[in-house]
């Protein structure tokens, strides 16, 4: 493992050290912001200075404050967000895969016609039936996104069904959770894992997407697309504060997509 | 020729038949409100009466199927029913605003498909130079980037700092074609490009996939320029892929539109769907939530059609 680090490209330490630096400030955001998340501290659009490193937002409230604490608020959810879609998706991938007949038909079926429907505005549709809170946003994000994990899982749990080693376990009697959970998941990992960067990038773009749209986090929570939003109005003054949460949204999406990049390298096998 | 017909309408018929699965999802959410349309709009101050008065209005005292049949009946006869913030009919809503998307997201094409086939073209061309380089990497971080950056940067730069393009696209009735293209195209450069990333690499790949092949090899034997081998023999070959992924990214523009227009408040059909979400019209919703799944699913068809013409392979192998 360390070895393997040792020999990564520059893209992909960049992309770590990104990656890092993210979950670092997630985690520590109470330690390293200086104010509280919601406490107003100064003057509408302040500008830099010592006392606000990055000046203060719409209503005077810190900015470096609710940049930390958005990223804790945004990453935490998109990361719950994509867990949850991988056990929705590669567990119904993986049991389409080893039934097969009319359950793989019934369930890739149900998942084409979900494809079928432009993600953003499935999301919307249900939103407003439901209303926006943490939990519909969390489920319905994760069961549109599981759609993607679905195809991916079931097309590398194909693969390895046909194995010998599947076979044998078929053979000896063993049921299908013992299939799924001894033969397949371990030998389909590598591929899902890579997959799981991208994931996470599209989550995280697309709750930035609909917390911008005013639908995701609800204020006075800090999350960066939110925080777009609600500082939208001073770009028109010249004032350039809603491009910092915007680029810390692209800062993370690079890192995390460079990361991905020399994992796909890694397990393509195009060694040099 | 019998059999490619055969295809377009097995093809044409899913489309129908998910439109019309959408359309009862679409149908049934709202039915899942809890409580109901009538007391959710009227609000706790209602009498029981006055409730049952405006049931009766939306015919919300009808079962279930017969309302849904009759609800797509008036869809498809354009009687999307009254707003329920306003009491404007929706077909009057919506119209202008769906007109208005629709010459965002074809102006953008217009921009986006020659310069994605362009930059493509030559990016396959020097491939692995510097320049090449330079293209993937740029197109990279604006797959990356969400939107609104783009959008923001790009306002800053064209807007703030220089001062010709105007940072809301606000459009009247009564603008000339000139003015109102000038006013969307900061929104429109903004779409292209995010659309252009995409189109570009994947018409680079089809274009450096086709040149891995024997007979380009065998051109290049001849003797004949690389330029005209990547023009005549590479890209008419590559044409399918590349008609497909145009098709699958105009697709995505139409749904794409909604944050740029949120961006620029521009009185697009996205805009309208948002405003709607957050004030819970239910009824907007569905007729634009529908209408932009319609011409989702309709573009998607149409690039695995086209997809399909183009390349004999794909014809046959599927019987």
């Amino acid at each position: 493992m360390l070895k393997l680090l040792k020999q990564s490209p520059l893209s992909a330490r960049i992309g770590m050290g990104i990656v890092l630096l993210n979950c670092l400030v997630a985690v520590f955001a109470p330690l390293i912001a200086p104010f509280g998340e919601t406490k107003v501290v100064g003057d509408v659009w302040e500008s830099f200075s010592p006392q606000f490193y990055l000046g203060t937002d719409h209503i005077g409230r810190d900015l470096f404050t609710r940049m930390v604490y958005g990223a804790r608020n945004t990453i935490a959810l998109a990361f719950i967000t994509t867990i949850l879609s991988f056990l929705f998706g590669s567990l119904l991938g993986f049991i389409a895969a080893a039934k097969g007949g009319w359950t793989d038909q019934l369930l890739s079926r149900v998942i084409d016609i979900l494809m079928a429907f432009p993600t953003l505005i499935f999301a919307l549709m249900i939103l407003s039936v439901l209303g926006s809170s943490i939990p519909t946003l969390i489920f319905t994000i994760a069961i549109l996104d599981s759609t993607r994990v679905y195809r991916l899982s079931r097309a590398v749990a194909m693969d390895i069904e046909v194995m010998e080693f599947v076979e044998a376990a078929r053979l000896r009697g063993e049921g299908l959770w013992w299939i799924i959970s001894h033969e397949i998941l371990p030998n389909a990992l590598p591929p899902l894992i890579a997959e799981f960067g991208l994931r996470f990038c599209f989550v995280f773009l697309f709750i930035a997407s609909l917390s911008f749209l005013g639908l995701g986090l609800q204020p006075p929570l800090a999350d960066w697309g939110g925080m777009v939003r609600e500082n939208a109005g001073a770009i028109t003054f010249g004032i350039y504060i809603p491009l910092i949460p915007a680029g810390a949204i692209a800062f993370l999406t690079v890192g995390v997509n460079l990361v991905v990049d020399w994992f796909l390298h890694l397990s393509s096998g195009l060694h040099e | 020729m019998k059999n490619v017909l055969m295809l377009i309408l097995k093809r044409g018929g899913a489309s129908l038949i998910t439109v019309f699965i959408i359309s009862l999802i679409i149908f049934i959410g709202v039915e899942m409100l809890p409580g109901d349309v009538a007391e959710t709009v009227l609000g706790q101050s209602a009498t029981p009466e006055t409730v049952e008065a405006f049931r009766r209005e939306l015919k919300l005292d009808l079962p279930p199927h017969v309302r849904y049949v009759a609800w797509l009946n008036d869809f498809v006869h354009g009687h999307f029913g009254n707003s329920l913030a306003n009491g404007r009919p929706v077909a009057e809503l919506i119209s202008q605003r769906l007109a208005n998307t629709l010459f965002l997201a074809s102006t953008t094409a217009i921009i986006a498909v020659p310069l994605a086939i362009f930059l493509g073209m030559l990016a396959a061309f020097y491939r692995n130079t510097f320049f090449d380089k330079l293209i993937s990497t740029t197109t990279l971080s604006f797959i990356s980037f969400p939107e609104f950056f783009i959008a923001y940067i790009l306002i800053s730069l064209f807007s703030v700092q220089l001062n010709i393009f105007p940072s809301l696209s606000i459009i009247e009735e009564n603008m000339a074609f000139g003015s109102r293209l000038y006013t969307i195209l900061l929104p429109a450069l903004t779409l292209t490009c995010v659309v252009t990333a995409h189109m570009m690499r994947q018409t680079r790949a089809a274009i450096i996939n086709v040149l891995a092949s024997a007979y380009i090899e065998m051109a290049e034997i001849k003797g004949i320029k690389r330029s005209r081998i990547i023009m005549l023999h590479a890209f008419p070959n590559s044409l399918s892929p590349v008609i497909n992924v145009i098709a699958v990214n105009l697709a995505y523009l139409v749904v794409g539109v909604v944050i740029v227009e949120v961006v620029f408040v521009y009185p697009g059909l996205g805009q309208l769907l948002v405003d709607s979400v957050s004030k819970r019209d239910l009824p907007v919703v569905q007729a634009s939530g529908l209408i932009f799944s319609i011409a989702y699913i309709f573009l998607n068809m149409a690039a695995d059609i086209l997809a399909m013409l183009s390349n004999p392979k794909l014809r046959q192998s599927k019987n």
